[in-house]
This record gives structure tokens, sequence and C-alpha cells, in this order.
């Protein structure tokens, strides 16, 4: 579950990102986040995995108070979070395995079960037969699913992507967000934002729509 | 546990592999750690030969009583019952002027000059071991028996050790100075090797940091690189002084032999080769964690 009380953000120049946002995610749930560019959308995501802090408000992740989380306890709440980062933050150095195996090294996996993990989340988004690949010969739509691969590897009850489909073209567009309901379908929390509606017209799915950083639906 | 040792066997391998990554560079950084940590290495070594070869020429510090040429028996009978009876010798014994000249004569290539000599130039001899071995003691006997009718010289043969040992004890400060020196040194390499890391490696800690990973699991592979750059720096230091000591060596057998003395430098101890390992590993593994500490926490999603 995730819960927003009464949560203001202000950044030190004195830019209020976020005013009064208040909702309530259920657990398994699939919501959208729309808004115009700056509307706060990003820095909604980057409050529920303590990227950034509240100026005032309460914030509940799967019964935590993040706006009270101590600086050592972020890494274990973004640990049962999968985020897909609009700035994709791709390690190019390392192979696709390499990529994806990384959140469970840091959970402190044995290599074979991590293996295992990291082949399943691959096969998932279908990406099994690049793993060996580096990520600078995949296309747009391959880097994404590999981002969501590294997301989900750690089978996180909620999954959050921040623009998923940015810059990808409408036929990876629909794939994409039918990996994104796919997971949504086996109960995770999956919460996506999107620069315009229009995209989602005919999403059965929940939508907050953010405007000059105050919620307006 | 299991979670635990996962964690360090990730950062130990992730550590080798930024080492064989950039081959050249671990190397020179290797080899410049080797070549600064031989030096005191090396001084250490070689003071510790020169305490070790002292002690086996000396041994207690004895003095010889060198008497008046013509010196009867009557009068050395009366020296030796004399000897016999102070309480500060511990024993002694007469070496006659004959068998000196015998002696002598059984060393490397003084027989010809030996047999050359028409008479025995050297004196009846009393050499003397005493019960304390205090400077201070050892001087005021030799000042007493410089005193006896028919002592010549008293040769006390601790002067040059007790000269020496202060060239010892400057070596160790020198030491001690060299090794403090060429440790920060090590420190500073390593904390430069260890920012250029971080700074190139900024996009994988700050993903590593957005997808859960502690600060001790960002650091820690830094401190094996530290600690394993120290330690191979250390390997190379012992492997430049083990050359050297066999280089010397076999130079050293051809000096020796002349003057028919038995000694070669001897190697570094097992302790002593740990020991240098542990410390310049401990040295580069205190390098990283100081750039870590200084630079780790700039870095923020």
């Amino acid at each position: 579950m995730i819960s927003f009380s009464n949560v203001y953000k202000r950044y030190p120049n004195g830019f209020e990102a976020l005013k009064n946002i208040a909702f309530t995610i259920k657990q398994g749930e699939m919501v959208f986040i729309t808004g115009n560019s700056g509307a706060g959308k990003s820095t909604l995501l980057k409050l529920i995995g303590a990227i950034e802090r509240p100026t005032t408000g309460s914030i509940i992740v799967n019964d935590q108070n993040i706006s009270k989380l101590k600086n050592s306890a972020i890494p274990y709440l973004r640990r049962n979070l999968g985020m897909v980062f609009q700035g994709q933050k791709i390690l190019f150095d390392r192979s696709v395995f390499d990529n994806v195996v990384l959140p469970l090294q840091i959970c402190g996996f044995e290599h074979q079960s991590a293996a295992g993990r990291v082949r399943a989340a691959l096969d998932k988004v279908g990406l099994l037969d690049k793993e060996k690949a580096l990520p600078i010969t995949l296309s747009g739509g391959e880097q994404q699913r590999l981002c969501i691969a590294r997301a989900v590897v750690n089978r996180p009850s909620i999954l959050i992507a921040d623009e998923p489909t940015t810059y990808l073209d409408p036929s990876y567009t629909k794939d994409i967000m039918n990996m994104f309901k796919s997971f949504h379908q086996v109960g995770v929390t999956v919460l996506i934002t999107a620069p315009t509606p229009e995209l989602l017209e005919s999403s059965q799915y929940r939508i907050l729509s953010l405007s000059h950083g105050e919620l307006v639906t | 546990m299991n979670m635990w040792l996962s964690h360090h066997w990730h950062a130990f391998f992730l550590a080798l592999q930024r080492l064989v990554d950039s081959p050249l560079a671990s190397l020179l950084n290797i080899i410049v750690i080797g070549v600064a940590f031989s030096l005191p290495t090396g001084v250490y070594m070689l003071l510790g030969n020169v305490q070790s070869f002292s002690g086996q020429l000396s041994g207690a510090p004895q003095l010889n009583v060198f008497l008046k040429l013509g010196t009867g028996k009557d009068a050395i009978e009366k020296l030796e019952s004399h000897l016999k009876q102070h309480p500060q010798i511990e024993n002694f014994r007469f070496l006659s002027k004959d068998k000196a000249l015998e002696q002598l004569k059984q060393r490397n290539g003084m027989a010809g000059a030996v047999n050359s000599l028409t008479r025995n130039p050297l004196p009846d001899a009393f050499i003397i071991d005493a019960k304390s071995i205090s400077p201070e003691t050892l001087k005021r006997l030799r000042n007493e028996m410089l005193k006896w009718p028919e002592s010549m010289h008293v040769q006390l043969d601790s002067d040059w050790m007790e000269r020496l040992n202060v060239l010892l004890k400057l070596g160790q400060i020198a030491l001690l100075i060299l090794t403090a020196l060429l440790s920060f040194a090590l420190i500073v390499v390593t904390f430069n090797t260890i920012r250029l890391q971080i700074l190139t490696k900024r996009n994988e800690i700050e993903v590593s940091k957005l997808i859960g990973a502690t600060s001790n699991f960002i650091r820690r592979p830094f401190l094996y690189f530290g600690a394993i750059q120290g330690v191979a720096g250390g390997a190379i230091a012992w492997l430049i002084v083990a050359l050297v000591i066999n280089l010397i060596n076999s130079e050293l057998m051809n000096l020796v032999h002349l003057y028919a003395v038995d000694f070669q430098l001897h190697h570094i101890s097992f302790e002593d080769s740990i020991s240098l390992l542990l410390f310049s590993s401990w040295l580069g593994w205190a390098g990283a964690w100081l750039s870590v500490a200084s630079h780790l926490w700039q870095i923020e999603p």
C-alpha cells in the first residue's frame, strides 16, 4: 500500500514541486500518474523511493513512514521497490545479465540462485537470448525492457516507472505497457507516470492527474 | 552469514576485476608501492644483519691485558692469582706470546710474514671476561689493570661495539622516519587511485544506491582493491629485497672468504614476511578507506 497525506515538497531554491498531495493506492492496484512537464510526477515517484524527502506531510509505503525513515534504512526500503528510472540508468560497461543481477548481488543472493532469477526476468521481458550482449547493442525498446527486468528481478511488491515509454515508438510503447499489465496481473502494485493522458484514453486503470504540483483528479 | 560471505566474495571479486580491467595502471601502481616499500624493508634487513653479525663477532665484551715484554714467570703467576680472587672477573685465560704467534701463523696469508720474523714481537696477554657487561664497570676494570706495573696496554673490545650500537640506533631512527614517509606515500597513492576509480564508477555507484545498496556494499570493493594493491606492493618489495640479498650474498661470499669469516646476509624471516604483507595491505586499506570516506558521500542519486 502507498499512502500520501498532506504532502508538500519544496526544493531549496523555493520551487514548490508538490502541494497538499493526498491519495492511497491499494496493494495490487495499477495506477497512472499524468501531467505536463514540471507537474511534479517525477518528484512524486522520487518521494516513494526516498530519493527525495517531503517538506511536510507523511508518506506510508509498505507500512513504513518514509518521512521519518532514517538514512541507514533507505537502502532496505528500496530493495522492496522495483524502479524504472526516467534516464534508464543502465550500466553500459556491463552485459545485460550483469545489469540485471545487480539488485540480487546487493541483496546477497548466491550466484546460482541469482542466475536463475535473472534468466527468469530476462525471459519475461523477451531478452533471454541477449543476456551476454552489451546494452549499447540493444534498441531503445530493448534497453527499456532491460530496465524493467532489473526492476522486477528482486520480485518487488511495488513497481514504479517514471515515463517508461518516453522516446519509444508506438509499437514499443504497447509492448512495454503490456509488460507492466502482466506484472499487475500477478499482484504487483504498479505505478507509472506518463506525460499525456491520450496514451491512456482506453485504459481501464485509475489515473491521478497532477497540474502545477497539485492533484486535480 | 551466507549473505555476509556472499557480499564479501562479491566485493573481493569486483576488486580483482577492477585490477585486471586496467592492467597497466594497476601494475605501475603496484610496482611504485613495491619499490617504495623495498627501501625500508631493505634497510630493516641490513640493520638486522649488522646487528646479528656484531653479536656473532663480539659475544660478551672482553678485556685484553697485554704485558710488558720481558715480564717474568713469577710476575705472571702473581697476576694469575690476583685475577682468580678478583670479585668482578668471571674467568680469564693466559695467552703466551708463543701461542699468540702460533695462532697468527695459522691465519690465512700470515704464515709467510710470521716466518720471516727474526724474533717474536708479540707480548704475553691475559684475556679476561668480566662478570658485568656494563660499560662503566668495564672501563673501571680497564683503568685498574692499566695501573698494574706489568701491564703495557689494556684493550677493551666493547668500544667499537658501543660505537656500532649508537650507529645502529641512528639507523633504526632513520628506518622509522623512512617507513613513516613511505607509508604516507603508499596511502597517498592508494587514496588517489581510489579517488579516480570513484569518479569513473560514479554512474555505477549512483545506480547501486538507487536500487538499494548500502554504503558498506559500495565501500567494500574499494577497500578490497586498496588492500589487494597494498599486499601486491608488499610482495613486490619482498621480491626486490630477496633478489638484492641474493645478489649481495654472492659477492659477499668472495669478500668474507678473504677475511676467513663465516658471514652472509639473512633472508627475510617468515614472521617478517607476513608482517610486511599485512602492514602493506593495511596501508592500502587505510588509503582506500580515507578516499572512500572523503568522496563517496558526494555521490547521491
